[in-house]
């Protein structure tokens, strides 16, 4: 494993952290992370990170759901034990489907909802009992963390994150 | 300040005149003798099912099903022996001179509609403090300009269907169906006289407009004021008036559909249908909001409106779109379930002779702007949301129809020259006030408490 190093600047307010994103991001330096403790809007686009692909997931867990529903339906109220619907005993699934759009409606929520929220934490290598890779403990509370590569730029990055008003800059060794 | 182009007011002008003659051309071929209605009666039975009307029972049931809701008794069916042939032609020949009548209601509802659905969306704006729309306001407030106008044109057009007309839209409104002595008697309209009658309606659309107006006069008149104005105070009683307005709205708007709408079928009745005309009205507003938007900003009139504006001007069509899908369906699911025969006609009906606007609606206003709108990309590309605005106002325009015509003209619809010439008509007569009204203020409410913060809103 090859050890590399990075520099650690910490800021304390999120809007000098945007002008300092954009500024290390126009010298053309590679930010590797950030940590803040609440979302910062437009940081994203700001670190030049690729547009989030969530919405197709859901869409996609939402047809999953959907299917679900309907087979669901099938298999329960017109297959395995055909129920007389409304009064109407026609045992045919198109005949009787408005009365199987609720469940159709809330599982398609159900699984765009939680499968979306389940793929989030996985992407985003959250797990149970899985220790925090918070480099530093104050980022959950009022300060803001940037972490970038350092390639023998050492003093360079480090004038440059002065500049931007970080009010702590530490180098960093980092075993990968 | 925006100059309402020659070459629209043209467009408006030639609309409304084009509108008119197809109007009057609607109105003065729709009386037909008995005789040219028998005979094309039994030129139709003879293209489509050689048996004859009482061989089948579908047919049967469906036209008791008009009678049930419409002027001739449900009982004077039962006797259908040789007499049935001119009752039946007596019936075909009403709804053939209701089709006019119809065709001028829907549409001068249908654009009503729209100016009311604004000015809720505008009082909501205020009410809610939204940061992000007042770029939009003088936009809004030109539309909601068409609301007294359009009220009136709704609320003349039915009563004339009772003075003038032969109670062409409301059967209601024939004092027969509440004479015990009629052969037309009918216990059910004359139970519900004490409301359906014609002083009421008359009183009671009377004070709708009235609180209406009302509060657009004052609001467009404190949204002006405050344009030149050193503090906040105009906006404070605009949010005031704005509060109080939503709650006389929600009541009034909710009666208005019940007497407007809901009445044309006395016998039939839906608890939340005021939600659903609301609904209905609502997004047409938002949507000609957007689509005027577009048209303005195209032209290099709104440079403040920037496209997140747009997208969310977009979104909410996307999302009334589905709450009207769902009071939609939350209508039928009940009634279908629950199978009660006064209720259920309704539907029936809608199944039986207006499959393709009744089910095409649910296409156009619920799956196209679903699958359209879904991807937050498109919702910021102008054409993509005027496509899909014009699929939206089209298919809440076939939603009214799908509201009045079943009960007034049953199976003898037809989207043709009555129609089309009322949509122009309303058409011309909607952008002629509107943009006349555009230019007489800035089109910038440049003193509003949160213009900045519009001005600077971004997604």
């Amino acid at each position: 494993m090859e050890a590399s190093k990075v520099i650690h600047a910490i800021y304390t307010d999120d809007d000098v952290l945007m002008a300092a994103v954009k500024k290390v991001k126009s010298a053309h330096h590679h930010i590797e992370e950030i940590y803040t403790p609440f979302p910062v809007h437009g940081l994203d686009k700001a670190m030049g990170l690729a547009p989030t692909r969530i919405a197709i997931t859901s869409f996609l867990y939402g047809c999953v759901g959907l299917t679900v529903a309907i087979v669901m339906m099938n298999f329960i109220m017109i297959q395995d034990w055909p129920q007389n619907i409304g009064g109407k005993p026609s045992f045919s699934y198109i005949e009787n489907m408005p009365a199987f759009v609720p469940i159709m409606f809330e599982l398609t929520v159900f699984f765009a909802a939680h499968l979306m929220v389940i793929t989030f934490y996985l992407r985003s290598r959250m797990w149970p009992f899985k220790k925090a890779e918070n480099p530093d403990p104050r980022t959950t509370d009022d300060h803001f963390l940037m972490e970038i590569p350092v390639h023998n730029n050492e003093k360079e990055l480090s004038d440059l994150l002065k500049e931007t008003g970080a009010v702590e800059i530490n180098l960093i060794d980092k075993a990968h | 300040m925006y100059t309402f182009s020659s070459k629209l007011r043209v467009v408006a002008i030639a609309l409304i005149i084009i509108g008119a003659i197809g109007v009057a051309y609607g109105f003065m071929t729709s009386h037909k003798s008995l005789d040219e209605v028998k005979e094309m009666i039994a030129h139709e039975e003879a293209g489509h099912h050689g048996g004859g009307h009482e061989a089948n029972s579908d047919t049967h049931s469906v036209a008791e099903a008009h009678e049930g809701t419409h002027d001739e008794g449900a009982d004077s069916h039962a006797e259908a022996g040789e007499h049935h042939g001119d009752e039946h032609a007596k019936h075909v020949q009403h709804q053939l001179e209701n089709r006019p009548w119809s065709a001028l209601y829907v549409a001068a509802f249908f654009f009503f509609m729209i100016a009311l659905g604004v000015l809720a969306f505008y009082a909501i704006q205020f009410a809610a403090q939204a940061g992000w729309s007042p770029v939009l306001f003088r936009v809004m407030e030109a539309i909601t300009a068409y609301v007294l106008p359009g009220a009136l044109i709704v609320l003349a057009i039915a009563v004339a269907s009772g003075i003038i007309g032969h109670y062409n839209i409301f059967i209601w409104m024939d004092p027969d169906m509440v004479d015990p002595t009629s052969e037309k008697y009918d216990a059910l309209v004359a139970g519900k006289s004490g409301f359906l009658n014609m002083t009421g309606f008359i009183i009671r659309g009377l004070i709708f407009i009235a609180g209406w107006s009302l509060y657009r006069h004052f609001a467009r008149k404190f949204s002006i004021a405050q344009d030149n104005a050193d503090d906040n105070r105009n906006f404070k009683k605009s949010f005031r008036i704005a509060a109080g307005f939503l709650v006389f709205y929600i009541y009034t708007e909710s009666m208005m559909s019940w007497d407007w709408i809901m009445s044309v079928d006395p016998h039939w009745f839906s608890t939340l249908f005021g939600w659903y005309v609301f609904a209905s009205m609502f997004v047409s507003g938002i949507t000609v909001i957007a689509m005027m938007t577009m048209y303005l900003k195209s032209r290099g009139h709104l440079p403040f409106v920037n496209d997140s504006h747009l997208h969310d001007l977009a979104k909410f069509m996307f999302g009334i779109s589905i709450f009207w899908t769902y009071l939609w369906f939350s209508q039928f699911m009940l009634i279908w379930y629950s199978n009660i025969p006064e209720e259920v006609t309704y539907f029936v009906t809608r199944f039986q002779d207006y499959q393709l606007p009744f089910l095409g609606m649910v296409v156009m206003n619920f799956v196209f702007p679903l699958l359209v709108l879904m991807n937050s990309d498109y919702k910021r590309i102008p054409w993509f949301v005027v496509m899909a605005g014009i699929v939206i106002l089209c298919g809440h325009y076939i939603d009214v129809f799908n509201m009045i015509m079943p009960a007034t003209v049953g199976d003898r619809w037809f989207i043709g020259i009555p129609e089309i010439s009322s949509i122009l008509l309303f058409a011309g007569l909607f952008i002629f006030i509107v943009f006349t009204a555009l230019t007489k203020a800035p089109l910038l409410a440049k003193r509003n408490p949160f213009i900045k913060e519009s001005e600077h809103f971004h997604y």
